[in-house]
């Protein structure tokens, strides 16, 4: 690889340190707008920088595009050698690639978004320590510098959606964000100590094999032996552990939804495009591993579509805006780790690319709605805001199909090759998926249509707090408190009325939506399945091990019909339906309270947990064995007033009794020495 | 000769407690002060000295700097110190905090009580003492030596109930080092019974080393549960910690910083060096015991932590749970277990130092631990927020900050050899989260209330106590070898001294045995034990 190459690496990971250093130092003084174009231009400098290497890599053969980058010996203990030091591959070049250009979007989108915030500055710090972070994670040579961009982006992630901190609902949502993740991630440390008891390194290249001179070595280059399988299930079952907590999948999902008390462009970033995608990165990063343990890859299948399929479930009863986003983000996280756990890798990173384009999109368009309207976020209360946002609503609708799956925008094209992936494994896998498929087309029309067509109720709703239609959205109808305007700032109602007609928002805001669309639309591009266009499978392809069968064309081309059709029909349904904003049948409570997992948890730990908890500071710990203690002290002093030797204090008396005793034992130890 | 300087590291804040305690009355108020945290910042500067010139790799894995004068010759007691990679950083550390916690007030009004800087003066002598001793006599008077100014320094806080939480300390640290007491002399008699006609009785620790390994092995552990329970109790060691929620509330800003900070870590270190290195065989029998006390102690200190309605009393129990993690590093026995357990030690002062001072700074603010007093200071004073939340972080083990890199040393070390115990203290990495969050979100977080609204944000003197602080978090954290290569050659050492008194035992240094306890044959190693450091040569690494 070309020195500047090299040295691009080594930017990608260093631009974001220096923005997040200089905006932390200077922050406070350089003020708005400049601590955000310092933030923007280290974020986009970091894209630059991800491009020349991804082109340095790209002038190589592509069998040999690897090369690992050490720093400095980070932990020198015994055979622990653990470097701060980065891997250039396909897979982390691919994975910076993303992050670093959706970062440097909603950076610049976030200048426009959090104008007049009393908190500019701190933004910007916490979101160039999260790309610092992120960047560490996807090029880490190691496992636990990894994990040190892996806490990294949890912090981050608990700083942001704690950003309104002022506000207890938000304040509460970050520390369940980070407390669920820490859940995840002590699997994640277990399986790095499993993975150094076994292999004696935490490097990926010593633990997965890696490609040495253009030959695929150790595990990659298959063999079996090297690993006992129940080792291999155990370690990746705990990495996937970790993986649940860090991606929100069953039954770590709670903090998501909740997570979108956080600022918009933060929802987009961390929350939808790059930050929630890590553990599917994680999985994908071990999958000469994974090849190696068949347990584990149907518990990440069925894992995977399970939580698709619940998740998209309670997206369709979802009344705000951002919250349906977030349990569809949830939900086409599940589509990657099926991918992830039928062996198909490369189409579970594919997924993961063009819904960091379609998913982001949504969330800054929901954004650039909530802005609008003056942070409502009720969808019940929008409607027929499609004449009045144009550049929001086409771009929005481009992201919308995308999701739903219509060809030939970016998701049909990572959506169908996942589920004929699936077909291959398991008939039943594949059905699940399917009929997500249509869900997702279904509530994302619901939600388009509620947003932006049938009447525009926004001019007629009157906020009713603790109203029937609020209830469930009242605490998120305040979510946006703050956020660029004036007159409202943190923990303040939004403004009763409309001040002005709902508008387009400024070129900052809408330049990153313009150029998500087109990714959006065009995104599929990227991995064509025909014409050997599939640039992303052959540039991936030395990373993973060969999987087992490949649907056929025919197959392939059957069950893309079929899809289609669902998702057609869930688009049509939805669109229809949802011209008017009521329709209580199709939004059963179960649904609207999301199958009731969440408040049965939250009723277990104030309720039951909480209790033992209390039993064991306050009664074991208080009153057993502190009053042991003091129970042992009282009959010692009592006995020491009885016995009428010392009575000039409670000291006094102790340190007779002891000596007492010691020149007993010392008697004892003087008698074994001369016997 | 070369410089005594250990001599004066132990010397030196006697000496100026002294010079206070003769200050004619009519002395100018300032005078104490600067007289205590000028002997404090030279210490300090004495100990970096020491540090800097400290020589590392794995030929020096024995004392160094050592000095040695016959003190009451005929029973073998000496006035001997000499430091190692073990203790280097927890004297270095000592020297750290003490200036900080002296320059802390410990009541809001008025300058610096003299009586408070004079104890805490003896109280870190007696400290460097304690860390620096090499002969088990000295090593036991300066023990407890710390006793009497940690009453004293407990006794001038403010709390209500001061008294009886300095009695309660010092009478039951001062149980606890009767079986001390009881183990050093036995140990002495013990080995001397045995050694060879003609060689003087020596309380000093190579001496008793060298014999206690060889003494039967049902009294050495006997011997190990004497010298394990008074260490256990100034830990302390869940369940000998109920004296220490009220000491360290009770006591003064300064006071928990060092007591928590300092003088816990005697007990930690003694198991270490007069527990597991004088009875290695006892130590690797007893070890299931111990390992199951530290797991305990860290899920239950952390349950405890969460329930505290106090924020004080919460960071006092935090310290149960970091106690737990150390002794689950050292009985470990693998070098990464027990490098992490001594790296823990010293992030401990640090990161508890750390937090205890920063809730001495919220107290003299709102005169107030209690939680839901406090609520929306995050709003009216960002600064220590910040601090707070990063300092808190080392505390989690955040990586990229101290706490981590001791952590995880214990946990991986400790999980080769007893991985079912590793498993349980890693729940520590959760519990841990959420009782600091909780706590902040509880401090911090939320509407300022009205009577918070008023408060001021940190001072440039309180921004400068605990920068020194701040900058070890982060630079343990990035950038740890400094420290690890000077601990490792002593662990080293230890690890192969406790393999050599069990040849049954191979201690794998790295997980390539697959996950069992099997070594490769030129890391045998078999030496005599205590002296020699060309022990830890095979073991330096992998290549």
């Amino acid at each position: 690889m070309t020195p500047a190459a090299v040295n691009a690496a080594y930017a990608v990971v260093a631009l974001p340190l220096a923005g997040f250093v200089a905006n932390l130092v200077l922050g406070r003084r350089l003020g708005e707008p400049k601590a955000g174009w310092v933030g923007t231009l280290a974020a986009t400098g970091a894209f630059a920088a991800a491009l020349v290497a991804w082109v340095g890599a790209l002038g190589q053969p592509s069998a040999s595009r690897s090369f690992d980058l050490k720093v400095f010996t980070w932990f020198p203990v015994a055979g622990l050698h653990v470097n701060v030091g980065l891997l250039v591959d396909p897979l982390s070049l691919t994975m910076a690639l993303f992050v670093t250009g959706v970062s440097a979007a909603i950076h610049l989108y976030s200048i426009g978004y959090m104008h007049r915030d009393p908190g500019f500055d701190r933004f910007f710090v916490y979101l160039n320590l999260f790309l610092f972070s992120m960047a560490v994670l996807v090029m880490a040579d190691n496992f636990l510098f990894s994990f040190l961009g892996w806490e990294g982006v949890g912090f981050c992630s608990y700083g942001l959606i704690g950003f309104w901190f002022q506000r207890e609902v938000a304040a509460v949502a970050a520390k369940k964000a980070f407390v669920t993740n820490r859940a995840g991630d002590m699997g994640f440390l277990l399986a790095m100590f499993l993975l150094f008891a076994h292999f004696g390194s935490l490097n990926y290249s010593a633990v997965l094999g890696g490609l040495v001179g253009g030959h695929p070595t150790g595990l990659l280059a298959g063999a079996p032996g090297a690993v006992p399988g129940t080792t291999a299930t155990a370690i990746t079952l705990l990495l996937f552990l970790g993986a649940v907590g860090k991606s929100a999948q069953l039954p770590l999902y709670m903090w998501l939804p909740d997570a979108m008390e956080g600022p918009t462009p933060i929802s987009a970033l961390i929350h939808a495009a790059t930050m929630v995608t890590a553990g599917v990165y994680l999985m994908a990063r071990v999958a000469p591993l994974l090849h190696y343990a068949h347990a584990t890859a149907w518990v990440v299948a069925c894992v995977g579509v399970s939580t698709a399929f619940l998740a998209a479930t309670i997206a369709c009863a979802q009344d705000d805006i951002k919250k349906a986003l977030a349990y569809s983000t949830i939900s086409q996280l599940g589509y990657m780790f099926l991918a992830v756990g039928v062996g198909d890798y490369t189409d579970g990173v594919f997924h993961m690319l063009t819904h960091a384009f379609f998913k982001a999109l949504l969330f800054l368009g929901a954004g650039a709605v909530i802005h609008a309207l003056a942070d409502r976020q009720d969808m019940k209360q929008m409607g027929g805001l499609a004449r009045y946002l144009p550049v929001t609503a086409v771009t929005f609708g481009a992201a919308w199909l995308a999701i739903s799956g219509i060809p030939p925008f970016a998701g049909f094209w990572s959506k169908d090759a996942i589920l004929a992936s699936a077909w291959e494994m398991n008939k039943v896998l594949w059905a699940i998926g399917a009929l997500t498929a249509a869900l997702t087309a279904y509530y994302m029309s619901r939600q388009f249509a509620l947003v932006f067509t049938g009447r525009a109720r926004w001019a007629e709703a009157r906020p009713t707090p603790g109203g029937a239609l609020a209830g469930a959205g009242a605490a998120f109808a305040e979510g946006e408190a703050g956020a660029g305007h004036a007159a409202s700032g943190p923990g303040l109602p939004p403004p009763p009325h409309l001040e002005a007609r709902p508008r387009d928002p400024s070129w900052v805001m809408a330049a990153p939506l313009v150029v998500l669309a087109i990714a959006s639309v065009l995104g599929g591009g990227i991995n064509f399945p025909a014409w050997h266009l599939d640039f992303l499978s052959r540039f991936l392809h030395p990373l993973f091990p060969a999987t087992g069968a490949v649907a056929s064309t025919a197959t392939k081309w059957a069950l893309s019909v079929v899809t289609t059709i669902l998702s057609l029909g869930g688009l049509a349904f939805g669109l229809a339906t949802w011209r008017t904003a009521e329709h209580p049948v199709l939004e059963p409570s179960f649904l609207r309270r999301a199958w009731y997992i969440d408040d049965t948890v939250s009723a277990a730990v104030s309720g039951p947990v909480q209790a033992l908890a209390d039993g064991l500071a306050y009664v074991m710990d208080r009153r057993l064995v502190d009053g042991f203690v003091n129970g042992v002290a009282g009959l010692l002093a009592t006995s020491g007033r009885a016995l009428r030797r010392v009575q000039n204090g409670y000291v006094r008396s102790y340190a007779f009794g002891l000596s007492v005793g010691v020149i007993a034992l010392l008697a004892y130890v003087a008698f074994r020495v001369g016997s | 000769m070369s410089f005594p300087i250990l001599d004066v590291v132990v010397l030196l804040p006697l000496g100026a407690a002294l010079a206070i305690a003769l200050l004619p009355r009519q002395a100018p108020m300032a005078l104490p002060k600067w007289l205590g945290l000028g002997s404090g910042v030279v210490e300090l500067g004495f100990v970096l000295w020491t540090v800097v010139a400290f020589k590392t790799g794995n030929n020096h894995a024995g004392f160094q700097f050592t000095s040695r004068e016959p003190w009451f010759g005929p029973l073998g007691i000496s006035w001997y110190l000499g430091v190692d990679g073990i203790s280097l950083f927890l004297v270095a550390v000592t020297a750290l905090l003490f200036p900080i916690a002296m320059a802390t007030r410990p009541s809001p009004e008025g300058a610096l009580p003299r009586s408070y800087l004079g104890w805490m003066l003896v109280l870190e002598s007696a400290c460097m003492a304690s860390f620096l001793s090499l002969d088990a006599f000295l090593f036991f008077i300066a023990f407890e030596v710390t006793l009497v100014p940690g009453y004293f320094v407990i006794l001038g806080g403010l709390g209500e109930r001061r008294a009886y939480a300095a009695t309660k300390f010092f009478l039951y640290t001062f149980a606890g080092s009767a079986f001390l007491f009881v183990g050093i002399l036995a140990t002495y008699l013990l080995v001397a019974a045995r050694l060879p006609a003609g060689s003087p009785a020596s309380f000093d620790i190579i001496t008793l080393a060298r014999g206690a390994m060889h003494l039967p092995l049902a009294d050495q552990e006997l011997l190990l549960v004497a010298f394990g329970v008074a260490f256990a109790v100034k830990m302390p060691l869940v369940p000998f910690h109920t004296w220490m929620p009220d000491a360290y509330t009770q006591a003064p800003t300064g006071g928990s910083m060092v007591l928590s900070g300092i003088l816990f870590k005697l007990g930690a270190y003694g198991i270490l060096r007069w527990g597991i290195f004088l009875f290695p065989r006892a130590a690797v029998d007893l070890a299931p015991l111990a390992l199951t006390l530290g797991a305990v102690g860290v899920v239950w200190g952390s349950v405890v932590a969460a329930m505290q309605r106090d924020l004080k009393r919460l960071v006092a129990y935090g310290t149960v749970a970091g106690v737990g993690f150390i002794v689950v590093g050292l009985f470990g026995f693998t070098v990464q277990g027990i490098t992490g357990g001594v790296v823990e030690m010293v992030n401990h002062g640090l990161s508890i130092g750390g937090l205890f001072l920063l809730v001495g700074m919220v107290w003299e603010r709102r005169r107030t631990h209690e939680l839901d007093q406090l609520g929306g200071l995050q709003t009216v004073a960002p600064v220590l927020g910040w601090v707070f939340m990063a300092v808190l972080l080392s505390a989690v083990g955040l990586p990229g900050l101290n706490g981590f890199i001791g952590e995880l040393l214990v946990l991986l070390g400790t999980f080769i050899t007893h991985r079912w115990w590793a498993v349980v203290a890693t729940s520590g990495a959760l519990l841990g989260a959420i009782y600091l969050l909780w706590a902040y979100q509880r401090v911090f977080h939320g509407p300022a209330k009205a009577v918070n609204a008023g408060i001021r944000d940190m001072t440039w003197g309180e921004r400068a106590a605990i920068a020194p602080l701040l900058a070890g978090i982060v630079f343990i954290g990035v950038y740890p070898q400094p420290l690890l290569s000077r601990i490792q050659p002593a662990v080293d050492h230890l690890v192969a001294h406790i393999e050599y008194a069990d040849p049954s035992l191979k201690i794998p240094s790295s997980g390539q045995g697959h996950g069992t306890f099997a070594v490769p044959a030129n890391q045998v190693v078999d030496v005599p034990a205590g002296t020699t450091s060309s022990a830890a040569a095979g073991r330096g690494g992998r290549p």
